[in-house]
């Protein structure tokens, strides 16, 4: 199979790479919306002990 | 060793930061090896072109879509019955993960659709029936976000998780209990698949790294809700952000 061929898909371009792009999508995303959290969490730093409860 | 221990959120902790490594790496090697086995070693489908590559995400998503859903129930469950935080908390983690693997099993299941049945949706006994599995997490997922004690919030999450475990086998057998346009099984637990085994193996190697991406990330999500439910425990304040 060469480039051309790959990427035509053989005329099935829209749905094939549009099921990988879109897995590929929300993979990366959950991943970077993880690491974001992460990072808000840490940044925040320690938490006072006081009870938090109306 | 006393395995008991790492029952507690604060001993899972750092456990289970090293652990994340460990699944993440193999993770990505193996979407790597999936795709290349599936678009360069895989020939083109004689009926259907090369449409049916979206087979090789496909069936792997809606597996992990099911399996997490189990799995959620499991820990849902585990955490009720025994009241461990932990358990809890690990299935609110794979909620999420659950979910978006359902989305993307009903996404790319349309795309497939369109070509090959002409049409991206069908009220099918296998399409709603995913379909349904998808509102589970997501009525799972609002009803933890609806409801602000943790305890309370973990044990309608559990009756709701437990409950929807019945739509699993619904799915699962639907294409035989129904007469349904989505095609049978490709793998059968008893008997021999239905595909070729290069197919086979891009499928395979590709449910193996959602397998493995699912338990990574699910750690890495079980962390950062360790740290938001235990922010008042004294370790957290003890810089566990530095592990």
């Amino acid at each position: 199979m060469n480039w051309s061929e790959f990427f035509y898909m053989g005329g099935y371009a829209f749905y094939v790479w549009g099921s990988y792009g879109l897995t590929f999508v929300i993979i990366v995303a959950e991943v970077l919306s993880v690491i974001g959290r992460r990072k808000r969490l840490v940044a925040r730093g320690p938490r006072s002990l006081e009870p938090t409860e109306k | 060793m006393n395995w008991y221990k790492y029952a507690s959120p604060a001993a899972f902790y750092p456990l289970a930061g090293r652990m994340i490594p460990w699944f993440a790496i193999p993770a990505a090697l193996l979407f790597i090896a999936g795709f290349y086995i599936g678009f360069f070693r895989a020939p083109t489908d004689f009926q259907q072109g090369d449409a049916y590559r979206i087979m090789f995400i496909h069936v792997p998503a809606a597996w992990m879509g099911m399996l997490l859903y189990v799995l959620m129930a499991f820990y849902a469950g585990i955490g009720w019955a025994f009241n461990a935080r932990l358990a809890s908390m690990m299935a609110s983690s794979i909620s999420t993960t659950g979910a978006l693997f359902t989305f993307i099993s009903l996404a790319t299941g349309s795309l497939w659709g369109k070509p090959t049945w002409g049409t991206w949706w069908v009220w099918d006994a296998r399409l709603t029936s995913t379909l349904i599995l998808l509102f589970l997490y997501i009525g799972f997922i609002s009803l933890q976000a609806a409801i602000d004690e943790p305890k309370r919030a973990d044990r309608a999450g559990a009756v709701l998780a437990i409950v929807g475990v019945v739509n699993v086998p619904i799915i699962y057998f639907s294409v035989q209990w129904w007469n349904t346009l989505h095609q049978g099984a490709t793998i059968r637990i008893l008997g021999k698949p239905t595909i070729a085994p290069i197919m086979l193996t891009a499928m395979l190697t590709l449910l193996a790294a959602c397998w493995l991406y699912s338990i990574a990330i699910s750690l890495a999500r079980l962390r950062c809700i360790i740290m938001e439910r235990e922010q008042r425990a004294d370790w957290i304040n003890e810089g566990a952000g530095a592990g």
